[in-house]
């Protein structure tokens, strides 16, 4: 019985890797090359302008982190999201409705797809953009990259079920992606240090959860970060465990799925 | 096992304003062929996602195997294998793929013999490595109950499982559960297509807005109104049979008459009042007709009966 409640849930897991995978041209190639192309604009346009670190580390280079945890943050997002408004509107939901699995199950399964797709284009965008920057390849401290990435495309991840479930219609999931996540992670310091900013929005850009996710990554590279790794990641792993509970909540009550 | 494959008691669910059920108390023992017939509307389909679990009750609980949907719902919905309605398929897949799929939900790893099985009841086999969105209709509604299928459920749901299949794969299709039935396994179907009720089911029940108004078996369902339909087409009844008219298509009315003496009253009323009668048909009673009568609210069963189970012989 164990190992029968065990393979319910690992058997979404597969669905969910496999649902991505058959597309893999649209979920991994196409997020690789857009990650690309920002880098060789923004670092032909701004690489001799301007200086991160004081000037400790190139902008090229201090780009690469950025562009690769900003794909993770969202292509995991994108994939939780856009399978169950997919199966919602196309009614195929209830396959995993009618069968015996637990909220617990229906979690762990959709967030643990959406983080491997996240990390699987990180991973690609990282390979590229190191043929044009090559030198964060010597990771200052790579555990502390990991488990940014990791707890970052697990919160993304769960952001995407709760959008999922709640959007009823592909526009409304759009707003949620365009309005939100978009403006989060543009303003968190993918493409800058924020002490390049103006104090009022360095100060803003610390009621941003997606800053201590990018910057706690980049400490990862550079040995270098705006705020301390350590309050990054305790900062990151509550608002983890926060969103988690909300989407367990959710899914345990039936919100929006069971009427 | 003593529970029963399906005990429903004081179940009443509201959408906004509607009473979609109204206090429906149901069981259905293990073995049964039942039948749930009802007009659009009559909760149905309401009835079956609560079973499911899809749906939750404002009060009122529901058993499976004697498992309540709800506290104890893995059991229940392992218990339970739900055909749905609308035809739903996921585009990603293969035939095979989406079964193994779905054996995978149920805790099932190593299902394949079962599988080509049901590839083979379902007449599949052609068809099992080819994308579900290549299927027709009829071919995507049987893999949704190979589906349902996978776990060799003991109690099956088919909700309206032949719309849209055509009539030789629809024979093949009742072959199937008939056969699942004769195993043991107890069938519950909805179905708008009452000739397929009134062979398969040995009892039925059925609902309008929201409540059980009939529920017997089959034979007594027939009996009880055995007598005549009459279809008469004319401009107008006499006002004394107007209580008879069980429906009126323009100028064709159907009339329930308990037997052949009423067809000859009938008959003198239209000539007294001057009616031309432009065509007339008798029918015996089926199924359509009790149906109708009932829905019409002229007759009624027993209400305080529906608590006790028939299994068939």
């Amino acid at each position: 019985m164990r190992r029968a409640m065990a393979t319910g849930w690992v058997t979404l897991l597969q669905k969910e890797l496999m649902r991505f995978w058959k597309v893999s041209f649209q979920t991994i190639a196409a997020p690789v090359l857009t990650a690309l192309l920002y880098l060789l604009i923004f670092s032909h346009v701004l690489e001799s302008r301007v200086s991160v670190f004081g000037g400790q580390v190139r902008y090229t280079s201090f780009l690469v982190p950025g562009l690769v945890m900003m794909s993770v943050l969202q292509n995991s997002f994108a994939n939780a999201s856009s399978s169950l408004i997919q199966s919602k509107i196309t009614g195929n939901l209830i396959f995993v409705l009618l069968p015996p699995l637990s909220p617990l199950d229906l979690y762990a399964a959709y967030v643990l797809g959406a983080m491997v797709r996240g990390l699987a284009v990180g991973i690609g965008v990282f390979a590229v953009t190191l043929l044009f920057a090559p030198d964060p390849l010597a990771m200052a401290h790579p555990l502390w990259a990991l488990a940014f990435a990791v707890l970052g495309s697990g919160i993304l991840g769960t952001l995407g079920v709760i959008a999922g479930i709640w959007a009823d219609k592909f526009d409304e999931l759009a707003a949620f992606q365009n309005f939100l996540i978009m403006p989060l992670t543009f303003l968190s310091g993918v493409f800058y240090s924020i002490h390049s900013l103006p104090p009022f929005w360095q100060g803003l850009s610390h009621f941003n959860p997606f800053f201590y996710m990018i910057d706690g990554f980049r400490y990862g590279f550079f040995g270098l970060s705006d705020v301390a790794p350590g309050r990054s990641l305790a900062l990151v792993a509550a608002a983890a465990i926060v969103l988690a509970a909300v989407a367990l909540l959710i899914l345990a009550r039936g919100w929006k799925l069971r009427h | 096992m003593n529970a029963n494959a399906v005990e429903v008691a004081g179940v009443a669910r509201r959408f906004g304003a509607v009473h979609a059920l109204a206090g429906v108390d149901l069981v259905v023992a293990e073995g049964e062929f039942f039948g749930l017939l009802g007009p659009n509307g009559a909760g149905k389909t309401t009835l079956i996602s609560i079973l499911a679990g899809l749906v939750r009750a404002d009060r009122g609980s529901a058993r499976i195997l004697g498992h309540d949907v709800v506290t104890d719902y893995r059991a229940a919905r392992r218990a339970l294998g739900v055909v749905p309605q609308e035809l739903v398929f996921d585009p990603f897949f293969s035939v095979r793929e989406t079964l193994r799929i779905q054996s995978g939900y149920f805790g099932l790893r190593d299902n394949d013999a079962w599988i080509d099985e049901l590839l083979h009841h379902l007449d599949l086999t052609a068809k099992a490595d080819a994308n579900m969105r290549a299927l027709s209709g009829g071919m995507k509604r049987r893999v949704l109950v190979g589906q349902a299928l996978v776990h060799k459920p003991p109690v099956i749901v088919l909700d309206e499982p032949t719309a849209g299949v055509d009539v030789e794969l629809r024979q093949s299709l009742w072959a199937f559960i008939r056969k699942l039935n004769r195993d043991g396994h107890t069938i519950i179907l909805t179905t708008h297509y009452l000739e397929e009720a009134e062979a398969l089911c040995g009892r039925i029940a059925m609902m309008k807005a929201g409540r059980i108004v009939a529920l017997d078996t089959t034979q007594n369902l027939l009996s009880r109104f055995a007598g005549l339909t009459v279809r008469v087409s004319a401009a107008r009844l006499p006002d004394d049979w107007q209580p008879r008219l069980l429906r009126r298509e323009g100028d064709v009315h159907y009339l329930g008459l308990s037997n052949y003496a009423e067809l000859e009253r009938l008959l003198a009323a239209m000539r007294e009042g001057g009616i031309a009668i432009d065509e007339l048909a008798l029918a015996e009673t089926d199924l359509e007709q009790v149906f109708l009568r009932i829905m019409a609210g002229s007759e009624t069963t027993d209400e305080a009966q529906p608590a006790v189970a028939v299994p068939e012989a």
